[in-house]
């Protein structure tokens, strides 16, 4: 995985895992590596790790079983809304890059309709 | 949190020159420290004093509530940026030197660690390029069972794939009982390892903090932020 070191590291592992989640690389009720053992995948320092499982377990798309490791949550409503969560970025991303560009709504639905 | 350096105030001329300057520093356990800043800075002084290889002139400093001495030595790991084997030695006797000095040292690790740097325990140390050399001095500094690891400079003038290799070993080692500190002006690699930065410039910090925060509050990464400052 490559990073942007401009933006914490913990924030660019959560999304990456959050997509991960949504297209299905990572299966609801599957279990999520050691926290050694992503660090050694990503070279992270463990403690950004512990920070990224910490994050994912209060916003419930994961959780930690005491002594046995973290899962993904098998709640499928909290995917769902995961996926909107993402789908809004992407949307927002995408908007306000045709602002930039100075596109008005309509145009840039029309440019849309067309692309699709 | 439970400390294992602290230091206070801490200051070291060389005659007039101020090599450090009041510099407070705590490292806790189980974090990865980098104290960043420019060649003469202070940052090998800030090391040698903690490793006790020099005495401060003014200030504090505590390792594990001790000062630095015969207790302080036996639970820190020192990566020193000199090479200190001797001409004849092979690289078997450079293990066999670091278990005789030090009795945590671990020998099967050291083993295990230079298959994995790729190293022959019968090459003689004289015939080791930079890069091996680098990669050995990291695996004997590593192989101990200290508390607080100080490594200075452990990229300094090494090549892309020895530079993986020791990073993937800084972070093999790391545990939540012991602390690293490193000292680095390529903070561009080694910036992921880092838990918490300090910048030291003429001897004295001019900023520290978390390094995630400083990525969250600047917008830039510690590398960028290194640049802007100095």
């Amino acid at each position: 995985m490559e990073f942007n070191n401009n933006i914490p590291i913990y924030l660019q592992i959560i999304d990456n895992i959050k997509q991960d989640i949504v297209v299905g690389k990572l299966k609801t009720g599957q279990k999520m590596p050691s926290v050694r053992e992503l660090a050694g995948i990503l070279k992270v320092n463990p403690n950004t790790i512990q920070r990224v499982y910490q994050e994912l377990d209060r916003e419930k798309i994961t959780y930690t079983k005491r002594g046995m490791g973290t899962y993904v949550t098998e709640e499928e409503k909290t995917i769902s809304s995961l996926k909107e969560e993402l789908s809004k970025k992407i949307i927002l991303d995408f908007v306000e890059g045709m602002y930039k560009l100075g596109f008005s709504n309509k145009k840039l639905i029309n440019t849309l309709k067309e692309y699709l | 949190m439970e400390q294992i350096l602290k230091a206070t105030q801490l200051s070291k001329y060389f005659y007039q020159k101020k090599a450090l300057d009041k510099v407070d520093i705590n490292i806790e356990k189980g974090k990865i420290y980098g104290i960043l800043g420019p060649n003469g800075g202070g940052k090998s002084t800030f090391l040698k004093i903690s490793a006790g290889l020099l005495k401060p002139s003014q200030g504090e400093i505590t390792i594990d509530n001790k000062e630095p001495g015969v207790y302080t030595k036996s639970i820190v790991s020192y990566l020193p940026e000199t090479n200190y084997f001797y001409k004849w030695m092979k690289i078997k006797d450079a293990l066999n030197f670091f278990k005789d000095l030090y009795t945590d040292f671990d020998i099967e690790k050291a083993r295990e660690s230079l298959k994995f740097m790729e190293l022959e325990e019968e090459e003689k140390v004289t015939s080791l390029s930079k890069g091996m050399m680098g990669r050995l001095k990291l695996t004997l500094a590593l192989s101990r069972k200290a508390k607080l690891y100080l490594l200075d400079e452990p990229l300094n003038g090494i090549d892309p794939i020895s530079r993986e290799k020791i990073i993937t070993s800084i972070l093999d080692s790391y545990s939540e009982k012991s602390s690293i500190l490193i000292c680095s002006h390529l903070i561009y690699y080694i910036e992921k390892l880092l838990d918490y930065v300090f910048f030291l410039s003429e001897g004295r910090i001019i900023l520290s903090g978390d390094a995630e925060q400083l990525r969250n509050k600047r917008g830039m990464s510690i590398d960028k932020l290194f640049q802007e400052v100095f």
